[in-house]
């Protein structure tokens, strides 16, 4: 099986066919090339090239279809600084963003909590709650436009039923959003349920069994067990789900269309348009780059401010 | 027997959770419920139990619009793209997870740094490429950006770390080469993982919208979807109709939820407690 002694240790680059046989039978590295190969070809051509190129698109003004670009320097993220259009876009995401992350891990840990014991038909509760994860987007999207719908809509249907006048909920500036927001809790609790659960049943039961013998009450256990051993999990959690908020389009695209008064006018619909509607690519760069800058900047803070608390909580509770 | 109070808050747990539950579940009962109503009942009660079954509302929503030629797209696109992340990232997770070679903890850490880019910044310039490279309005657009994925990758390679190498080992002593220890003794034992990379990637191929909705625009490459979408502008009004097709849109994904369902939640765990 072993090669010849003078081809013991071949050159990394050989030229003739047979050395490269040898090298690929004798090193790591060829086989390493042909496994990575077709993920590096799509990598850098759908991924890395594509980040970098956005950068130098940031710096022109052009339609997409003109031969000519202008080169317009730093003006994209000048105008992007001074748009009205684009704070606003900003604000109404973090309201989204913040919205329904807040609702979603609430719930989810309310519900992890109250599956966490033996009960009958966890597994039954589990499915059915964890039923809108995998529900498209757009299809969601289009029952809740119809529950929501001021006269005919379920929502407004057992609101007058309870002798409230529902809102106009999509047609009102300011109820869009708390729609929005509803529907995209609905859509992540039962996520966050799941991976609190999983964080819960990683408890020791003696924990609680010794804190009950002491007299605790319910809210205590929760309070001062449950809370900070699942902090490690709320982190996770709030940082994944508030990306996911800053990214959030597709309800917006099928509910509101960034309406009323773009009140739902997302940072990532906000791209969209001046994109693929306006077609001011150039711009449209600039925006992305601010809402990579804005995910990464809450991300870090959220990280170094609720990271540590999480770490210290947890430690301090096991 | 358990004592009163256990039994009391049992039952109060379990009303709490089944009214959640009924929430939870209650766009799609009222879905099914609308679509299968004649017309002229669709507003009435009741709302989200179906006491009729107007099977035609299916019939008619199938034939309103090309939604065979929409399914077809989307089973194509997902197919192949789930195809693609289960072979492809394992190619890729093998050589991070057992090979030797210059720079490779550095080129993993690249792929997982793709993962932190949201999809904003390389949505234009990648519309541009698929422009360049003539690929508008075809499958090639649809599959080819999202055969790999940085997740899948970092689930494979999570996976073979813990099949021990001694395995490997004896496949080479026995004169097997690298690529065929990959595919002779780490791909037919990495199940679990597989199972989680195809479902994640089903599910996303099959309810993705942006993208699909950007490069394709003539309605025979619409997957169903985007086919869904203008189909609710042209048919929103008819709410019967609209859902019907809306729960033709949605069953293909919950079928293979229900399906795979524990291997699924097995996937969402691992990664929220490796996060």
């Amino acid at each position: 099986m072993s090669p010849p002694k003078a081809l013991a240790h071949p050159p990394l680059l050989s030229t003739s066919l047979q050395g490269f046989l040898v090298a690929f039978e004798r090193h790591d590295w060829p086989s390493a090339f042909v496994c990575l190969l077709p993920v590096a070809l799509i990598f850098g051509l759908f991924n890395i090239y594509p980040a970098l190129y956005s950068v130098f698109l940031s710096f022109f003004r052009w339609d997409g279809f003109n031969l000519q670009r202008e080169f317009v320097g730093l003006d994209n993220y000048r105008t992007l600084v001074h748009s009205g259009a684009f704070w606003h876009s900003v604000l109404v995401t973090f309201y989204y963003a913040s919205g329904a992350t807040l609702l979603s891990l609430v719930l989810g840990l309310a519900l992890a909590t109250a599956l966490n014991s033996n009960l009958a038909g966890r597994t039954i509760y589990r499915t059915l709650y964890f039923l809108p994860v995998v529900t498209p987007m757009v299809a969601a999207g289009v029952v809740w436009q119809r529950l929501f719908d001021p006269t005919h809509g379920v929502i407004n249907g057992a609101l007058s039923w309870l002798g409230v006048t529902g809102p106009n909920w999509l047609s009102d500036p300011a109820w869009a959003m708390p729609a929005l927001i509803l529907v995209g809790t609905w859509r992540r609790a039962g996520f966050n349920l799941v991976v609190y659960l999983a964080a819960l049943q990683a408890v020791p039961r003696i924990y609680y069994e010794a804190a009950r013998l002491d007299g605790a009450s319910a809210w205590a256990l929760f309070r001062f067990i449950t809370v900070p051993l699942v902090a490690p999990a709320s982190l996770f959690l709030a940082i994944t789900s508030l990306i996911d908020g800053f990214q959030m389009l597709d309800l917006v695209f099928v509910m509101t269309n960034g309406g009323p008064l773009d009140a739902t006018n997302v940072l990532g619909f906000y791209l969209y348009q001046n994109a693929f509607r306006f077609f001011k690519l150039g711009y449209a760069s600039a925006v992305a780059y601010a809402i990579f800058a804005l995910i990464f900047l809450v991300t870090l803070v959220q990280w170094r401010l609720v990271g540590r608390r999480a770490e210290v909580a947890y430690q301090e509770a096991a | 027997m358990m004592p009163i109070q256990v039994r009391l808050g049992r039952l109060a747990l379990h009303l709490v959770l089944a009214a959640g539950a009924l929430l939870s579940a209650l766009p799609f009962l009222w879905a099914i419920t609308t679509s299968l109503k004649p017309a002229r009942l669709t507003y009435t009660p009741p709302l989200v139990i179906p006491t009729h079954f107007q099977w035609q509302n299916y019939v008619d929503a199938w034939r309103a619009a090309p939604f065979p030629r929409f399914y077809l797209n989307s089973a194509i696109m997902a197919v192949a793209i789930t195809a693609g992340q289960v072979l492809l990232s394992a190619l890729a997770a093998y050589a991070f997870a057992r090979l030797r070679f210059p720079g490779r903890d550095l080129l993993f850490l690249a792929v997982l740094g793709t993962m932190m880019v949201p999809f904003h910044v390389t949505l234009i310039p990648n519309y541009l490429v698929i422009r360049w490279l003539g690929w508008v309005d075809t499958y090639y657009a649809l599959v080819v950006p999202r055969i790999v994925g940085a997740f899948s990758i970092f689930l494979f390679r999570q996976f073979f770390l813990t099949i021990p190498s001694e395995l490997d080992d004896a496949a080479r002593i026995d004169g097997c080469s690298r690529l065929g220890v990959f595919w002779r003794v780490m791909l037919p034992l990495s199940g679990p993982a597989a199972a989680a990379v195809a479902i994640f990637a089903f599910l996303f191929a099959w309810n993705d919208f942006l993208w699909p909705l950007i490069v394709t625009n003539s309605v025979d490459m619409r997957p169903i979807q985007v086919g869904l979408a203008v189909f609710q502008g042209r048919y929103g009004t008819r709410w019967t109709l609209l859902m019907a097709g809306t729960i033709i849109a949605t069953v293909p994904a919950l079928v293979v939820y229900i399906v795979a369902q524990r291997r699924f939640i097995e996937g969402v765990t691992l990664t929220g407690l490796k996060g």
